[in-house]
């Protein structure tokens, strides 16, 4: 009953990633696009966790605390790049 | 009788989650810099993925609760992805901005900049040592 | 040992709590399931003691993890909630006055500079852009500075995070 709705949620998590994907897009320095990245990553995560409640599958939300880890090392990654130096 | 009242509060959830996600996508659009950008992009996705798993774990916990423990494990590993969350994004926020400020990107329209202000000092200082060295 | 018992402990605690629904020890857990993460977590345990935990036993103290929770609960979501319905009007309005302000907070662990930045990036119109080392001052992107604290150096830290390094102060040090 309530997979309508989530599905309904899903749609319009998908609009916010692509808004995030315009600003990747059209973002002047690379800053911006990495704040864009970030965003992006966040709502994958979530709708990651919303399609585990949808299917009943565990599995998606292990997969998603593995991304949201991961996600956070590569942003770090980025970030360390731009600010340049010695890693 | 309280399965519908559950259902009207993940209901809410859903809402606010929905609506405060979307909010930081168009903050990402709307704000002039990066630093504006990022105070969009990370307190409403934050705020909007709490309540949005939030809500899976009430659905979560009421199917434990109806006899099923799948409902356990849903809202378990929920509640991990969510402290996760909570960890993760504000760190990497303060990444991206001291990112963003060493590699000269500066605020725009800003008032005082008390970092650029610091750097400054500490460059003429390095620059006057120098020249001293070279003097001598 | 006390790092390398509390580094394992840690660990067996989250494998238990992501294999929840296995089998029927205690109605949760099945049998391999909890030898398998005994063994994991020892090995994990005996890797990581030396970078997980550097004798500080300050944060061993149950009352601390509940003034934690008091905090996560209370003022920390209210200021949050209150974060973002300030973002939504300047996102709406476009209203913003921004500028990078320093403030000395006056803490000295690693742990309580952490906790207050990540508070502070989450908390009304403000975000941690630095953190001096040395001396573990902050500075802070703030998105409405108010004119009349522009001529002083360093700022008050309640100007900017409320009542927030008190509790931090609590638990953390």
């Amino acid at each position: 009953m309530i997979e309508t709705e989530l599905f309904i949620v899903l749609l319009l998590l998908f609009i916010g990633i692509v808004i995030a994907g315009i600003r990747i897009l059209k973002g002047p320095t690379a800053p911006d696009r990495v704040v864009g990245l970030d965003t992006v990553n966040t709502i994958v995560i979530v709708s990651m966790v919303l399609f585990g409640a949808i299917y009943n599958v565990v599995i998606y939300i292990d997969v998603a605390i593995v991304y949201a880890l991961l996600s956070f090392i590569s942003t770090l990654f980025i970030a360390k790049y731009l600010e340049g130096g010695d890693f | 009788m309280i399965g519908t009242i559950i259902n009207y509060i993940v209901y809410l959830f859903l809402v606010i989650g929905v609506f405060f996600t979307l909010l930081g996508g168009v903050g990402i659009l709307r704000f002039p810099d990066v630093y504006t950008r990022l105070h969009a992009g990370t307190k409403c996705t934050t705020f909007g993925s709490i309540f949005l798993i939030l809500s899976i774990v009430i659905l979560g916990l009421k199917t434990w609760h109806l006899g099923d423990t799948d409902g356990s494990v849903l809202a378990i590993h929920s509640i991990i992805a969510l402290i996760a969350i909570l960890l993760t994004n504000p760190t990497g926020a303060h990444a991206i901005a001291r990112a963003a400020h060493r590699s000269g990107v500066m605020p725009i329209d800003a008032v005082v900049d008390r970092l650029k202000e610091k750097n400054d000092k500490n460059q003429d200082r390095k620059k006057t040592e120098v020249d001293t060295l070279e003097d001598e | 040992m006390l790092a390398f018992v509390i580094t394992t402990l840690i660990c067996f605690i989250t494998y238990l709590s992501l294999t929840t629904g296995s089998g029927d020890v205690v109605g949760l857990w099945s049998i391999e399931e909890l030898l398998f993460g005994l063994i994991l977590s020892l090995i994990a345990g005996f890797i990581s003691h030396a970078t997980f935990f550097k004798n500080d036993t300050r944060m061993l103290n149950p009352v601390r993890w509940i003034i934690f929770l008091v905090y996560l609960i209370g003022p920390f979501f209210i200021a949050l909630a209150k974060a973002n319905f300030d973002v939504a009007y300047r996102v709406f309005t476009g209203k913003i006055n921004p500028g990078i302000v320093k403030i000395s907070p006056d803490l000295k662990t690693d742990l309580g500079v952490t906790m207050l930045a990540n508070s502070i990036t989450l908390t009304p119109g403000t975000l941690t852009v630095d953190v001096d080392e040395e001396s573990k001052d902050m500075y802070i992107h703030w998105i409405n500075v108010d004119k009349n604290m522009l001529n002083k150096k360093t700022l008050d830290c309640s100007y900017v995070c409320g009542e927030f390094s008190d509790w931090i102060r609590r638990i953390a040090e």
